[in-house]
């Protein structure tokens, strides 16, 4: 009973809440919707004071097509027709004008150019206009919009930007935003003729990044040809030189992040090219030239990949990893089965025959997709950078190239630790002939390890598809580096290779900018070289006391 | 039967003989049948059929030098065509400055491509390459001392087997990117070429063509012969030893280390000979001689031929390289195939190489194949 009459008192209390909203609704949208058609109309006035006191009008009533409709003024591509004074947003031009209606946004047809005439603006108009549009951006709710009006009004600061500025600096939420109005400020304050003012505006400086700000700073500091200083305040100078300072060596740790980063995709690169062959050559002690061309053949398979999807780049990448893997490892067995295996034991031959199964494979390549360079598109989730400051973004592909390197990793190092092939491998590794003795098929052992090396190469391939030019040289470009990873590391060993691939790419990279990429790759070579005399073994040298002849 | 050394080191060994012999003959008719019979009469040989031999009469010359560091001590270079082209190099630098005012730019001193990259003054490792007895001596003292250098550092710390191997080939790969750059001074990517003269006389008449070929000819059989004479020394049989058994070598109480190290470097003397030979008769040097893949083709000719023996080592350079030369005019897509092919049955079918085989028909016992078995590999695969 209780219940029921709470019932009916709940009913009662949401049917009067729904027709008090309905009716609010009723009564108050017309008549901001007439306000706002009442401002538009206004703009079609005769005078300027009119339009003045119309655009004054739609920047206090927030409407949300207003902003639209004042950067249509301010660009010009406000019209009203002649015959009945309605205003219509268009984009202009000499043939039929396709029309826009201000009140609702939505496409109204089209008109003759000459029924039309334009809304002009004069100079105090479009400066109104400029604060009005800005005030409307730095009002909306998106940061990154507010941010992009912030910027847009800074190129061309004047007193009315930086008032705006001032108060809407108060009412900001967002750090970045504030960030960039107190520096915009900061450098409107520097045109003061208040020392002080400046003083404080230097010093407000400090933690900016922007080039604008340094450029700018520097200028201050700089005696023209008579010694005299564009900043005549001593102190203000000095505070400035510090600022500069400041700057600079804030600049240095991002440019030194961002090359560590460079160092590390380059390291990821080189690791993920390498790491395949350190275990054909780790465990079976074989050369392998035609690796480069088994990571080909894997960035062929992406492409071939991509062809049969087109419509689902996205998705293509993630099909093509594991196709990948299994071409490029049936083809890698292939080559152990039918010619690696004859020559165990004399490994210099078998760099040779290898070396001729590269030559085929890459006329193979050549004759199916013919020799140019085939297109391989970057999927949209890899495309594009982000940025963390003015001095430093980082790409996505060469971010994704890293954690995708350590997936790989992670999983190679799973498959040899945990699973009964990888016990199997690390056995036939350590001691064939024991391993053989205690039961283990190692010819079935070493086509399988060969197998999961060139597929490795194929999943590399994959990667480098996205990186570097798709064609039948792909191999080649990276089987001397991936040698050299090798080599540095020490075989048998697969944090070696990840070391030695990271240090590689970062040592390479540190390099670059003094040395230039060529002589950076031909210093980092010479270093290998003088490396191996020092530890003939490389970094991570196999254990045990394997008798030499 | 006892013979003289001499004459044991022209015809102790019946492929030498008939090697020397056959190079002796057509160092003599070639240049015979180019010279004497009347222009364009059906047995005058081309200019370009002798260039074409001269080239590989080169080609042999550096064989015979890889095959004395591998077939013979065991030490598989992978960049062994960067000796050959730093001595072509020394070569083509020579030749640059004999170019002269005759230049496109018409400089007394610096050659085009300097004046092209507004050099102001010739670099100091230019100097002294107008004397021809000066570049001579650079054809051999540069390679030589790469590859003592190279070689005291590798071999001092007992670096062998496909580690060597992959650090020639970083090597040669180093200096292939170093003379691509321009700000070296060496022609960058372009290389030198429109040599005019060599020693006073016009490179392009039949009469310096005919006398290169038989340079080569001769440097071919000097070189040649050098080789055997080491092969067949005391020396060359400790050689053969630390091929064999390179641990064991040492036990007894060889320096392994300096055998190795001086008969590498008079392998890359010669193999600077040989590209200094060979730059005159093709006319261009540039930086794609230092390609790896070109030492790795070197070690393919020796491999063919019959490594562990120098006349296969010769043999298997003309063979590939004519082979090299019919495929790219009349099948070119069908060379990189056949070059593929032959690397893996050469070292899977024939590991003696043709001179093998013929061997074999021949009716003699087959020897044992030369062992390249290093001790890396041993150690990898016991």
């Amino acid at each position: 009973m209780l219940l029921r009459r709470f019932g009916l008192v709940a009913a009662f209390v949401l049917a009067s809440v729904l027709f008090a909203v309905t009716a609010t609704a009723q009564t108050t949208a017309p008549t901001a919707g007439d306000t706002f058609a009442a401002a538009v109309a206004g703009l079609a006035a005769e005078s300027f004071p009119e339009k003045s006191a119309a655009v004054t009008a739609l920047s206090e009533l927030k409407h949300p097509n207003g902003r639209a409709v004042l950067a249509a003024l301010l660009d010009g591509k406000l019209y009203f027709r002649v015959a009945d004074n309605k205003v219509y947003i268009t984009d202009g031009g000499e043939t039929a004008l396709s029309l826009t209606d201000p009140l609702t946004l939505a496409a109204a047809g089209s008109g003759e150019p000459d029924d039309f005439s334009r809304i002009t603006t004069n100079n105090s108009l479009r400066k109104t206009l400029r604060s009005a549009v800005a005030t409307f951006a730095l009002s909306d709710p998106d940061a990154d919009v507010r941010l992009a009006a912030v910027r847009e009004m800074l190129r061309s600061i004047d007193d009315d930007s930086v008032a705006i500025l001032r108060t809407s600096m108060e009412k900001e939420a967002d750090a970045d935003v504030r960030k960039a109005m107190r520096e915009g400020l900061a450098l409107a304050d520097l045109d003061s003729a208040d020392a002080d003012t400046r003083l404080t505006a230097v010093a407000a400086l400090k933690d900016s990044l922007s080039p604008d700000v340094y450029n700018r700073l520097t200028i201050m500091v700089t005696a023209d040809d008579a010694g005299s200083f564009p900043e005549p305040d001593e102190r203000v100078r000095t505070t400035a030189r510090e600022v500069i300072s400041a700057i600079d060596s804030s600049r240095q740790v991002y440019a030194t992040l961002e090359t560590l980063f460079f160092g590390l995709s380059l390291g990821s690169v080189l690791v993920l090219a390498a790491i395949g062959l350190a275990i054909t050559f780790g465990v079976m002690g074989v050369i392998n030239m035609a690796h480069g061309e088994l990571m080909m053949l894997g960035a062929y398979t992406t492409y071939v990949v991509q062809q049969a999807m087109p419509n689902h780049i996205g998705l293509s990448i993630f099909i093509a990893i594991p196709l990948a893997f299994l071409v490029s490892a049936c083809v890698g067995m292939l080559i152990e089965r039918g010619v690696v295996r004859f020559l165990y034991g004399r490994p210099l031959e078998t760099l040779l025959a290898t070396f001729g199964v590269s030559l085929i494979l890459q006329q193979v390549v050549r004759d199916v997709f013919s020799a140019n360079n085939r297109p391989v598109e970057t999927p949209a989730w890899m495309a594009g950078s982000m940025q963390i400051n003015e001095a430093l973004s980082i790409t996505y592909n060469r971010l994704y190239v890293i954690l995708f390197m350590i997936v790989v990793f992670v999983v190679l190092q799973m498959v040899l630790q945990k699973t009964s092939l990888g016990l199997k491998v690390r056995a036939v590794a350590q001691n064939r002939n024991m391993a053989r003795a205690m039961g283990v098929r190692t010819q079935w052992v070493d086509a399988m390890t060969f197998g999961l090396g060139s597929g490795i190469a194929g999943v590399a391939g994959v990667a480098l598809s996205q990186l570097t030019n798709v064609g039948p040289n792909l191999g080649q470009q990276y089987i001397i580096d991936s040698f050299m990873v090798v080599v540095f590391g020490g075989v048998g060993n697969l944090w070696g290779t990840l070391i030695g691939g990271m240090s590689l790419g970062v040592v390479s990279k540190v390099l670059e900018p003094w040395a230039g990429a060529v002589l950076a790759k031909i210093l980092v070579l010479i270093a290998l070289i003088l490396f191996i005399q020092r530890r003939p073994r490389g970094l991570f040298p196999q254990k045990g006391r394997a008798a030499e002849n | 039967m006892k013979r003289g050394p001499i004459l044991n080191l022209l015809v102790g060994e019946r492929g030498t003989a008939v090697f020397l012999a056959i190079v002796a003959i057509v160092g003599i008719v070639v240049p015979v049948m180019h010279l004497l019979p009347d222009e364009g009469s059906a047995l005058q040989l081309s200019g370009y059929t002798m260039t074409l031999i001269g080239k590989y009469m080169t080609y042999a010359l550096l064989a015979v030098a890889v095959d004395l560091v591998w077939g013979y001590c065991g030490i598989l270079s992978l960049g062994h065509a960067a000796f050959f082209a730093l001595g072509g190099y020394a070569m083509g630098m020579y030749l640059m400055r004999q170019i002269g005012t005759r230049g496109v730019y018409g400089d007394p001193v610096l050659p085009d491509f300097m004046v092209f990259l507004n050099y102001k003054e010739l670099p100091w490792f230019w100097h002294g390459f107008d004397m021809f007895w000066f570049a001579m001596l650079m054809v051999a003292v540069v390679p030589g001392l790469l590859a003592l250098l190279f070689g005291w550092l590798a071999f001092r710390s007992r670096v062998t087997g496909v580690y060597l191997s992959i650090i020639t080939q970083a090597l040669t790969y180093a200096l292939m990117l170093a003379f691509f750059r321009n700000d070296m001074g060496f022609g960058g990517n372009n290389g030198m070429t429109d040599f005019k003269d060599i020693l006073g006389f016009a490179i392009n008449t039949p009469a310096t063509r005919v006398a290169l070929f038989i340079a080569s000819a001769i440097a071919l059989i000097l070189g040649y012969l050098a080789c055997r004479y080491i092969t067949m020394s005391r020396a060359g049989r400790v050689v053969q030893a630390i091929r064999d058994a390179e641990s064991r070598t040492r036990f007894i109480g060889y320096r392994v280390e300096s055998y190795k190290l001086w008969i590498f470097t008079f392998s890359a003397v010669l193999a600077g000979i040989a590209g200094a030979l060979y730059v005159p008769q093709v006319g261009i040097i540039n930086p794609s001689e230092f390609q790896p893949i070109n030492s790795i083709e070197v070690v393919i000719w020796v491999a063919v031929g019959g490594r562990g023996m120098l006349y296969g080592a010769a043999a298997g350079a003309v063979i590939v390289n004519y082979a090299k030369t019919f495929f790219t005019a009349a099948l070119p897509e069908f060379w990189l195939y056949a070059l593929g092919l032959l690397f893996v049955v050469v070292t899977l079918f024939l590991p003696r190489g043709f001179v093998g085989l013929l061997d074999r028909f021949g009716g003699k016992p087959p020897a044992a194949p030369p062992s390249t078995t290093s001790e890396t590999a041993r150690a990898a695969t016991a």
